[in-house]
C-alpha cells in the first residue's frame, strides 16, 4: 500500500524514515517533534524530501526524477486545524474535492453533519468542524487518507465523541495513515503501529504486539503501556459488560455494543496486579490464571511483567521489590487481577 | 444640474474615461506584481518593490518627463509605436498611461496586503483535495482577496482621476484630447473671470472622489461578509 524510504534535513532536525505498510489503519505514534507530521507532509506532497522514494498503491509519487505535486497524488489529508474554506458553505466544502455529481448525503449521514450542510464554517464547533474536514477528505475518495492529529485540538470529551466516527471511516476501507501522540486513539483505531522518535522509525508491527512489548512499553511511558485485547460482547448486567477476549472473560464498564459486537479493550499495565496464589475475598471481578513470560526492569523502582493468559498476553507494571519478593521468573504460574474501573471509557472501542 | 460650459463637461467625461481605462488596464498587472511581491521568493524582489513604488516617491513632473522621453517620437518606445500609429504622446491614451503608472503603486499595495493576509494553509488544504494551482487561485485565493482588490481599485481610480503633474508634463493639456478635469481646473485658473466654471469643476472633482469612497465603503463589508460567510 505504502512504501517509502526518505531523508529530509532542515536545520538540526533530520527525518530519516523507511516504512512499508499494508492496508487498514497505520498509526504513526511518537512524541512531539519526532517527525510524524513531516513524514505525513512528505507523503502528501506538501513537503519535499531531500532524497528517497515514496510509492503509494503501486505508483511512485516521489523518487529520482519523480515528484508529483500534491494535487496529483490522490492522497487525502485531514489537518489538525480543520482548514475549512470560510467563504463556502459546509456543503460546498464537502464537495470541493469530490468528483462531479457526487452527493455528500451518505458521508454527511455517517458523520452526523447532515443538519450543518447549509451553514458556514465560522458557525461550527470544533467537533463539527473536525467532522466536516474528515468528510471533505473522504468525499475526494483518495487512495490513502492521512489524518494528522485530527482530534488534537479537541478536548477529551469531544475526542470520545468523534472516535466512533473515525471507526466508521476505518471500516469504510480506505487505507488510513493516522498521526497521533494519544495512545488511546491509536489503541482504538490502528491495525499497524509505527513508532517514531527523533526523526527515525524505531518500530513497526501489529498494534497489539507493540503496545504489550515490555521493552517498548517502558519507552512509551509507564502509564501509556498496556495490552490491547480484541473481544466479543456476550452479555450485560449491573452496568458491566461480559466480554470474551484472548486472555479470558472480562467484566468491564463502558462497553455499549449489543451481544456479538466486536470491541477493543486496552488494559493498562498500571491496572494489573499480580498474585502468586489464587486470591480470596477480593473485590476485583477479573481474576485470570496466567504465566510470567518476561520481566523487564526499567529505570526507577518499576518493572514491566509480561504475562501469558489464555491465548493472549497482558502487561503488568509492578515494583522491582515485588518482583523479587514474589520471585517472578519466566514460566512461573500466577494470577492476574484487573480492576473493572481499570478499563476507562476511552479505552473501549468498537 | 450644475451650470458648466461644454469644455468642462468634456474634461469630466475624458477624466472618467481615462481613469476607468487606466484602472482596468493596470489591474491584471497589479494582481500579478502584488502576487510576486507577496509570495515570490526570488532575487531582485526588493528591486521590483522599489521600482513599483517609484511613482509614489518621485515628483510627478519627473515621472511625466521620463514618460515623455520614453514615448516621444525619438524615444525608445515611441520610435516603435509612432510609425505603427499607436503613439501615445499628446493623445488621451498617453493620459491613461500616466494615470495608470501613478496609481499603480497604490493598487499593488492594497492587493499585496490582502494576499499576505490569505492563510496559505487553506491553499494547501485545497491542493490535498486535488485542486490545481489555477483552481486554487480561482476558488480560494481570489475570493479571499476580493475586498483588497476592491480597495485597490477604488484608491487607484481616485488617484487616476486626480492625476495632474505627470499627465500635463507627458501629454500637455489639449482640449478634448488630454485636458482632464485637473488640467481643466488649472486652465480655468489661468483665465481671469472664470470663477463660476472653476468652482463647478472643483465641486465635481470633490463629488466624484467622495462618491468613489462611498461606493467602496458600501461594497467592502458586503464583500467581506460574503467571504467570511456571515
Amino acid at each position: 500500500m505504502l512504501d517509502l524510504a526518505i531523508r529530509r534535513g532542515t536545520g538540526d532536525f533530520t527525518l530519516s524514515a523507511s516504512l512499508t505498510v499494508g492496508s487498514g489503519v497505520t498509526a504513526v505514534f511518537g512524541p512531539s517533534g519526532a517527525g510524524k507530521t513531516t513524514l505525513a507532509r512528505c507523503i502528501a506532497g506538501l513537503a519535499r524530501p531531500d532524497a528517497g522514494h515514496i510509492t503509494v498503491d503501486g505508483e511512485q509519487v516521489f523518487g529520482p526524477g519523480v515528484d508529483l505535486p500534491a494535487y496529483r497524488r490522490d492522497i487525502g489529508y485531514v489537518f489538525q486545524d480543520a482548514r475549512l474554506f470560510p467563504h463556502l458553505t459546509v456543503r460546498a466544502n464537502l464537495l470541493y474535492g469530490a468528483a462531479a455529481g457526487v452527493s455528500p448525503d451518505a458521508v454527511a449521514e455517517m458523520l452526523d453533519i447532515a443538519p450543518l450542510l447549509s451553514r458556514r464554517p465560522s458557525g461550527l464547533s470544533g467537533g463539527e468542524a473536525a467532522r466536516v474536514a474528515i468528510g471533505r477528505a473522504l468525499l475526494r475518495a483518495p487512495r490513502l487518507l492521512i489524518l494528522d492529529e485530527p482530534l488534537a485540538a479537541l478536548d477529551q470529551r469531544l475526542r470520545g465523541q468523534i472516535l466512533p466516527y473515525l471507526e466508521r471511516v476505518r471500516d469504510g476501507g480506505i487505507p488510513i495513515l493516522y498521526i497521533s501522540h494519544a495512545i488511546e486513539e491509536v489503541a482504538r483505531l490502528a491495525t499497524t503501529l509505527v513508532l517514531m522518535k527523533a526523526g527515525q522509525v524505531t518500530h513497526v508491527g501489529p498494534v497489539g504486539d507493540i503496545l504489550s512489548d515490555p521493552e517498548i512499553a517502558t519507552r512509551l511511558g509507564p502509564s501509556q503501556a498496556g495490552a490491547l485485547l480484541e473481544g466479543v460482547v456476550i452479555g450485560h448486567g449491573d452496568g458491566l459488560a461480559a466480554v470474551d477476549t484472548q486472555v479470558g472473560r472480562l467484566h468491564v464498564a463502558g462497553v455499549e455494543g449489543a451481544e456479538g459486537t466486536r470491541v477493543r479493550i486496552r488494559v493498562r499495565a498500571e491496572d494489573v496486579i499480580v498474585a502468586t496464589e489464587a486470591p480470596q475475598g477480593l473485590s476485583a471481578l477479573n481474576i485470570l490464571p496466567a504465566r510470567v513470560v518476561a520481566v523487564h526492569r526499567g529505570q526507577g523502582p518499576g518493572a514491566m511483567v509480561r504475562l501469558a493468559a489464555g491465548d493472549g498476553s497482558l502487561l503488568a507494571r509492578i515494583t522491582q521489590r515485588s518482583v523479587a519478593r514474589l520471585d517472578l521468573t519466566p514460566d512461573r504460574p500466577v494470577w492476574a487481577i484487573i480492576k473493572t474501573s481499570g478499563v476507562g471509557r476511552i479505552d473501549v472501542g468498537g | 444640474m450644475i451650470d458648466l460650459p461644454p469644455e468642462a463637461w468634456e474634461a469630466l467625461s475624458l477624466s472618467l474615461r481615462v481613469s476607468v481605462v487606466a484602472t482596468l488596464v493596470s489591474l491584471p498587472l497589479a494582481l500579478w506584481v502584488a502576487h510576486l511581491l507577496a509570495r515570490g521568493r526570488f532575487r531582485g524582489r526588493g528591486l521590483l518593490d522599489a521600482v513599483v513604488h517609484l511613482p509614489l516617491v518621485l515628483p510627478p513632473v519627473v515621472t511625466g518627463y521620463a514618460l515623455l522621453l520614453l514615448f516621444s517620437r525619438g524615444g525608445p518606445l515611441g520610435a516603435v509605436l509612432e510609425p505603427l500609429g499607436l503613439g501615445v504622446a499628446f493623445r488621451w491614451t498617453g493620459a491613461v498611461i500616466a494615470a495608470a503608472i501613478m496609481a499603480f503603486p497604490l493598487v499593488v499595495r492594497a492587493i499585496r496586503l490582502a494576499i499576505e493576509a490569505v492563510d496559505p494553509k487553506l491553499e494547501e488544504a485545497a491542493a490535498t483535495l486535488g485542486a490545481s494551482p489555477l483552481r486554487i487561485w480561482r476558488t480560494v485565493t481570489l475570493p479571499m482577496i476580493a475586498p483588497g482588490i476592491l480597495a485597490g481599485v477604488t484608491i487607484g481610480f481616485a488617484k487616476a482621476f486626480g492625476e495632474f503633474g505627470a499627465t500635463i508634463t507627458f501629454v500637455a493639456s489639449i482640449p478634448g484630447e488630454t485636458r482632464t478635469l485637473p488640467s481643466a481646473i488649472y486652465a480655468f485658473l489661468q483665465v481671469p473671470g472664470a470663477e463660476a466654471p472653476l468652482r463647478g469643476l472643483v465641486g465635481v472633482a470633490v463629488a466624484v472622489a467622495i462618491l468613489a469612497v462611498l461606493v467602496s465603503n458600501w461594497l467592502a463589508p458586503r464583500v467581506a461578509a460574503r467571504i467570511a460567510g456571515r
